[in-house]
């Protein structure tokens, strides 16, 4: 009997280039991306040479995204949020992206609750790290870490 | 056509927090992609979202590249008074983009 035979989804060829631009890919130099040293000059530029304390700050990354083009980030400070002691600055640090600061976001005692939600990119993986400035000057510091599987900048 | 979703509460009750969510659709184009030729493709950002209750200031973020597609936030406001809260986006270039939504406070 003969008749179009169906096409294979995949041809070996096809599979054997996917492999080798997968090894590509992955033995592709990062020099493009910040280093950890970066996202520390980033911090110094930013804060000055004032102390960072480990604490207060506590943000929510999945363990495992399968897309870095979109990263769901929840970020929570420890603050009463009047206007004596509230949350100034949140900033979201990457040490592995092109640029080491991903945002910023200023509050206000109308703010209310320190707590602040959003999508990033992550161009692998990686620990973020956030850092809080409340209104006495004080820096506090938490951080998560997510394995990207498929790191934005790199495809297209 | 730029397409902005908010969500804020109708009413509330005096000195309540609530919970307010903006998005935008925008490309967040980072700057750092190849298009077919192998050339960078301009950064195009949005840089900068304020939101107001009035004439102060209740919050606002700087975007950097590292911001997705279509940014989204979350974030959380005092009700004190029935009013407005404008909320509005600024692009690299200066362009402008807002919405506004009221909330009645009893």
């Amino acid at each position: 009997m003969k008749g179009i035979e169906p096409k294979p989804p995949l041809t070996r060829r096809q599979i054997m280039t996917l492999g080798a631009s997968g090894l590509v890919a992955t033995l592709t130099p990062l020099s493009a991306f910040a280093e950890p040293e970066d996202m520390r000059a980033a911090q110094k530029e930013m804060f000055g040479d004032r102390p960072i304390q480990v604490g207060r700050v506590t943000l929510a990354l999945p363990p495992i995204a399968e897309n870095g083009y979109s990263v769901p980030i929840e970020i929570n400070v420890d603050s009463p949020m009047t206007p004596n002691d509230y949350v100034k600055t949140i900033t979201v640090f990457s040490p592995r992206n092109p640029l080491p600061v991903l945002a910023s976001f200023h509050l206000t005692p109308h703010s209310g609750r320190a707590s602040v939600s959003t999508r990033i990119r992550m161009g692998g993986t990686q620990v973020v790290t956030v850092v809080a400035e409340m209104n006495d000057g004080s820096l506090w510091s938490g951080t998560a870490e997510t394995l990207v599987t498929l790191a934005a900048c790199v495809i297209l | 056509m730029t397409t902005i979703r908010l969500s804020v509460p109708d009413t509330a009750t005096r000195d309540e927090i609530i919970e307010i969510k903006a998005m935008i659709q925008h490309e967040m184009e980072s700057g750092y992609r190849l298009n077919m030729r192998g050339q960078y493709i301009p950064r195009d950002i949005i840089t900068l979202f304020e939101c107001f209750f009035g004439d102060e200031l209740v919050f606002s973020a700087d975007f950097h590249p590292g911001i997705a597609a279509n940014p989204f936030l979350t974030f959380y406001a005092r009700a004190t008074t029935s009013g407005t809260f404008l909320f509005r986006w600024t692009d690299q270039n200066g362009n402008e983009w807002s919405d506004t939504a009221d909330i009645n406070v009893a």
